[in-house]
């Protein structure tokens, strides 16, 4: 699934470039729990978190996540999203609950990262 | 493991310091990529890295983190001066944590850690002593 089309089931608001709306996601993972994040996730994934500290990014960084939707509207501090820009990580940001979020996407066909 | 030497960095690492935590780690993941490692051990060395970073920032008064990089293995070890760990065994069980509030809320202290990191390696050691500190040692095979 396109970021494009994730930005608009969300009505969310993108806090990166957009071009960066280009990106595809093969899967997601909604957790505010980074060792999960460090733990579970595979390639090309979508997170959802409702935590915008810059641990969140550097997670990102390292498991090749490159883009991040925050819920509940949360909003990461400048320096934070300059930490995603200078590593190509694409941030969004929606109202919608990480419930309401995830079950939205899923609606229209994006699964979860499969568990090994 | 061969005594000749790719790449060798030393890392500081200070205690609640969760601006800069992962710089270290961040760094060793664009070595390897620079050096031309397969994205999965690339992928692999960074959970490790990141895991043991992170550890010495919520976990410990500060310690050191060392790469080094060998024809057909890298190497990521750290060391810190406390405060150890009085059972080892525990601290490598699935789910264990003492971490703080402040760690939680940085998304840490789910106990993955540790159990994550010996998943990651090929080989593995931790030795602890209780009021002294704690030294770690993880090695991915090449190729
Ligand atoms: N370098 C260290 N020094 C002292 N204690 C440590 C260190 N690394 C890990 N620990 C202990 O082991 C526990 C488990 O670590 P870990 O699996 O990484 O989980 P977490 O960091 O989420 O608590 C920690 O909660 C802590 O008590
Ligand atoms: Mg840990």
């Amino acid at each position: 699934m396109k970021l494009r089309e994730i930005k608009e089931i969300l009505n969310a608001e993108c806090l990166t470039d957009d071009d960066c709306l280009d990106h595809e996601v093969d899967f997601a993972f909604g957790s505010d729990l980074m060792s999960d994040v460090l733990a579970f996730v595979d390639e090309n994934t979508l997170l959802l978190t409702g935590l915008v500290n810059p641990q969140v990014i550097r997670t990102a960084e390292m498991m090749d996540i490159n883009q991040i939707v925050f819920v509940r509207g949360k909003r990461p501090s400048d320096s934070t999203i300059r930490l995603a820009k200078a590593n190509g990580i694409a941030l969004l940001t929606t109202k919608e609950i990480l419930f309401m979020a995830c079950g939205k996407l899923y609606e229209k066909g994006l699964r979860g990262v499969p568990i090994v | 493991m061969t005594e000749e030497i790719v790449a060798s960095f030393d890392y500081q690492i200070e205690k609640d310091d969760f601006k800069i935590a992962g710089s270290a780690s961040s760094h060793i993941k664009k070595i390897l990529k620079q050096l031309g490692l397969p994205n999965p051990l690339v992928r692999r060395a960074s959970i490790i890295a990141y895991e043991l970073e992170i550890n010495l920032v919520i976990h410990t008064v500060g310690g050191a983190m060392h790469l080094e990089v060998h024809p057909n293995c890298v190497v990521i070890s750290t060391e810190d001066m406390g405060p150890g760990i009085e059972d080892v065994d525990q601290a490598m069980t699935e789910g264990y944590s003492t971490a703080n509030d402040t760690a939680r809320e940085m998304g840490f202290g789910a106990g993955m850690g540790l159990p994550n990191i010996r998943r990651c390696s090929d080989e593995f050691s931790i030795r602890s002593t209780f009021g002294t500190g704690t030294w770690i040692r993880s090695e991915i095979h090449v190729g």
